[in-house]
C-alpha cells in the first residue's frame, strides 16, 4: 500500500495539486515513524505502515499561514473526525487541504510489545492476525490484536468522514467493543473508590503537557497554563489538588469538541488513561442530548453550544432520572 | 562479593527500611518509577528503564524552598529545613549513575545548591548492572559500562539471585550481613552482556564535531528546522531525562501566605527563561535546538568534554512523535553538516 500511496502522491504533485504532503517518515527503527511535511524530493523518506499511529490533523494548523496553494494530507479514518472538527472551529481552511484518506487496519503499539516482556526489538513480520517480532534475544510471535494501540480497540470504523480521495483498504478493529464500558465501571464505584482510582493514576502525572499539546481540540494559541499574565500559569502541580485540576479542566474545555481520537492516552509517558475523562463527558452528552459524535462532519454545532427549547435540564435529569 | 536470593529481597528491604528510607523502582498502575519503599510495595528491579530517572531522589520535580506567612501587617519568613536523613537508593542503572556526575557538576559548583547537596551526602547508592540492554540503549558512547556500574554498592541479578559488592565504606557496611558468594556467575554474565552491547544498533555513534570548536557551525545548521518539525513542544523528553536540570522558582498563593517552590522547567516550553523583553526563543525550532546544543555542545565545552547525555534511551522511548537525540547526533554528527 505504501508504494501505491507514494505513486499517487507523486502523480498529484506532478499535476500541480500541491507541492508538499503531510505524512510520516521513516525513523531509526521500523517502529519510530515521525510526522513530517515532505516535498517531492523527500518522498523517498515517506513511510506508511502499521506503525503510523500519530494523528496528523493538528499539524495542519501550523501550516495554514504558510500554504499558498494546497497541501496534501494523509488522514486515517479516525483522524478524519479531528480534521472535520478543526475545520468546524476554523482552525483549518478546507480549501487549502487535499485530503488523501489512507486505509487503516489498526496500528501497532510498540510499548504494548515491550509490555509483554519483549526487549531488544529489531524487526517485525506481519502475517495476518499474527506478528513475529525479531529481537536481539530471539523471535517472539504475538497476536496482532493484543498489541494494537488502545485507540484502535475502539475503532470508529472504516469510513473516512472527509477525503478528496482514498487509497488502500481499511478494517474496523473494534470487534464490537463498548467504549463506555470503563466509564460505566467508574460510575458504579463509590465516590471514594473513584477518587482513589484517579489519584493512583493522576499522581503519576509529570505535567509534561504531551496530552494537551497533541490534542487536536487543544488548539489555543496560548494556553492559560503557559501564559504568565493569567495568574494561573502552572508548570508543575504544587499539590495533589492542582494535579487533578489540570486534567479535569482540560476535559471540561474540550467537552463537546473531543472526537475521542485517543491521542492523549497514546502519548502519556506515564500511561494515564486520560481518554476516560473525555469519554465520561461524551457519555453524559449522549445521555442528555442524544447520541452525538464530534467531527462526524464539518460545520456541526455540538450540543453544549447549540441551544434548543427541547434541551433537557441536566440537574433535573440527574435528580429525577431521564424519563420525562 | 555477597549474595541474596531475590525471593528474600522483600525481607531484606523490610529490615533496612526500619532504619532508613529506601528509594527504588516500584510499579504503580503498570508504570515503574523510583519511589519510597513500604512493605508490600511492588518492587520491580528487573525493569530496565523506569519512566522517570533516578535523579528525582536528589532533585525532585517539585520542592519547597521557603514559606512566607502574613499576619496583620507583618510577614514572617520560614526556611525549609534541608533533608538531613540517610537514605538508600537501590536499582540505579549505569546510565542513571553516570547522570549524578553530570548533576554534581551543576548543583555542587558555584552557586552551590544546599537542597541537592544534602540529599546527595545522605544517600547510599546501590547500582544494578544491565544484562539485557534494549535496542535503543547507547550509554557506552558516553563512557558508561552498564555491566559494572559504580555507586557505593554494585549489584547484578543472575538467575534469581542478587549479587552485591561494596565499593565504599558505607556500601560495605550496608551489605555486611549478607551471605558471601563467589563472583563467577557475575563475570560470566558480564561477558555475555558485553557481546550484546557491541552489537547494539547505536553502539558506535559518531560524536565528532560536538564540541565548543564547532559551536557556531552546529548552531547555524539548516537542519534544525527539519529535525524539530514534528516537535509538539511538550516536556516529556526533558522530564524523563536523567541529566536535564533546569528549574523555575515559583510562588504559590496559599491564601494566608506564599509557598515558594521550585519545579522542573523545560526548554521545550514557550515561557522557558521568559524575561521582560519577551521570549528569546520564539519558535519550537530554537527551543528544540537549545535542548540538543546544551547536551552535546554547550555542556561539554564548559565541562571538560563531558556530554550531558548518558544514553539511557528514555527520550527515544517516550517522545510522543519519535524525535530524539540519536536522530540529532546522526543528522549533525561527524562531518555531516550542511555540505
Amino acid at each position: 500500500m505504501q508504494r501505491e500511496l507514494m505513486e499517487r502522491i507523486r502523480a498529484l504533485m506532478d499535476k500541480g495539486v500541491a507541492d508538499q504532503v503531510l505524512a510520516w517518515k521513516r525513523g531509526e527503527f521500523f517502529y519510530d515513524t515521525e510526522p513530517a511535511i515532505l516535498t517531492k524530493d523527500e518522498l523517498g523518506e515517506m513511510v506508511y505502515d502499521s506503525f503510523c499511529g500519530p494523528n496528523l490533523s493538528k499539524y495542519l494548523i501550523k501550516e495554514m499561514p504558510k500554504i499558498e496553494n494546497k497541501i496534501l494530507a494523509l488522514i486515517k479514518p479516525c483522524d478524519s473526525y479531528s480534521l472535520n472538527q478543526l475545520i468546524t472551529e476554523h482552525r483549518i481552511d478546507r480549501d487549502k487541504v487535499y485530503v488523501i484518506g489512507v486505509g487503516c487496519k489498526g496500528k501497532i503499539d510498540v510499548d504494548k510489545i515491550r509490555a509483554k516482556g519483549v526487549s531488544g526489538i529489531t524487526g517485525v513480520d506481519e502475517n495476518g492476525d499474527k506478528i513475529t517480532v525479531h529481537t536481539l534475544y530471539g523471535d517472539t510471535t504475538l497476536d496482532r490484536k493484543d498489541v494494537l494501540l488502545g485507540k484502535c480497540l475502539f475503532c470508529k470504523g472504516k469510513e473516512h468522514r472527509i477525503a478528496d480521495e482514498t487509497v488502500g483498504e481499511s478494517e474496523d478493529t473494534s470487534e464490537g467493543s463498548d467504549r463506555f464500558e470503563m466509564v460505566k465501571k467508574l460510575e458504579q464505584m463509590t465516590p471514594d473508590e473513584r477518587f482513589s482510582f484517579w489519584r493512583k493514576e493522576l499522581s503519576k502525572c509529570i505535567r509534561c503537557n504531551a496530552c494537551r499539546n497533541v490534542c487536536p481540540a487543544c488548539s489555543c494559541v496560548k494556553c492559560v497554563f503557559d501564559n504568565p499574565n493569567t495568574g494561573v500559569q502552572n508548570k508543575a502541580a504544587a499539590n495533589e489538588f492542582e494535579e487533578n485540576l489540570f486534567h479535569i479542566i482540560r476535559a471540561y474545555h474540550v467537552a463537546g469538541r473531543c472526537t475521542d481520537c485517543g491521542e492523549c492516552s497514546r502519548v502519556c509517558p506515564q500511561g494515564i488513561p486520560l481518554h476516560l475523562l473525555n469519554r465520561k463527558f461524551i457519555s453524559d452528552i449522549n445521555e442528555l442530548y442524544g447520541t452525538y459524535q464530534a467531527g462526524e462532519c464539518a460545520g456541526q454545532r455540538h450540543p453544549l453550544i447549540d441551544y434548543t427549547q427541547e434541551d433537557s435540564e441536566p440537574s433535573i435529569v440527574h435528580e429525577r432520572g431521564n424519563n420525562g | 562479593m555477597k549474595k541474596l536470593l531475590l525471593s528474600k529481597l522483600d525481607e531484606w528491604l523490610t529490615t533496612l527500611s526500619e532504619t532508613q528510607r529506601i528509594i527504588l523502582p516500584i510499579k504503580q498502575t503498570d508504570q515503574v518509577n523510583f519511589g519510597v519503599y513500604a512493605p508490600g510495595a511492588e518492587v520491580s528491579l528487573e525493569t530496565l528503564r523506569t519512566v522517570k530517572s533516578a535523579k528525582d531522589a536528589f532533585f525532585p520535580q517539585v520542592e519547597n524552598m521557603m514559606n512566607f506567612r502574613s499576619e496583620g501587617k507583618s510577614i514572617s519568613v520560614e526556611t525549609v529545613p534541608l533533608e538531613e536523613e540517610d537514605f538508600i537508593l537501590i536499582g540505579v542503572r549505569g546510565c542513571d549513575e553516570k547522570s549524578f556526575e553530570i548533576l554534581d557538576r551543576v548543583f555542587l559548583s558555584d552557586p552551590f545548591d544546599p537542597f541537592y547537596a544534602a540529599r546527595r551526602k545522605h544517600a547510599t547508592i546501590v547500582t544494578l548492572a544491565c544484562s539485557r540492554p534494549d535496542e535503543n540503549c547507547f550509554c557506552t558512547n558516553f563512557g558508561v559500562d552498564p555491566t559494572n556500574p559504580k555507586g557505593d554498592v554494585t549489584s547484578w541479578i543472575v538467575d534469581g539471585t542478587l549479587y552485591l559488592t561494596g565499593n565504599t565504606e558505607k556500601g560495605e557496611a550496608l551489605i555486611a550481613s549478607l551471605e558471601d558468594a563467589n563472583d563467577e556467575p557475575v563475570a560470566a554474565q558480564q561477558n555475555k552482556t558485553r557481546e550484546i552491547l557491541e552489537k547494539l544498533p547505536f553502539a558506535h555513534l559518531d560524536l565528532n564535531g560536538f564540541d565548543g570548536d564547532h559551536l557556531m557551525e552546529k548552531f547555524s545548521s539548516s537542519k534544525w528546522a527539519d529535525l524539530s518539525e514534528a516537535c509538539l513542544g511538550c516536556g516529556t523528553c526533558t522530564f524523563v531525562c536523567p541529566t536535564c536540570q533546569c528549574y523555575d522558582i515559583r510562588d504559590y498563593d496559599t491564601g494566608r501566605g506564599v509557598q515558594r517552590y521550585r519545579c522542573w522547567d523545560s526548554c521545550m516550553y514557550s515561557d522557558f527563561t521568559l524575561m521582560a523583553h519577551g521570549t528569546n526563543r520564539p519558535t519550537q525550532v530554537e527551543r528544540f535546538r537549545q535542548r540538543f546544543m546544551h547536551k552535546l555542545v554547550y555542556f561539554p565545552s564548559n565541562n571538560d568534554g563531558t556530554y550531558s547525555c548518558v544514553g539511557c534511551g528514555r527520550c527515544l522511548v517516550k517522545c510522543p512523535q519519535n524525535l530524539n537525540i540519536v536522530k540529532v547526533i546522526k543528522a549533525l554528527g561527524g562531518d555531516r553538516n550542511d555540505n
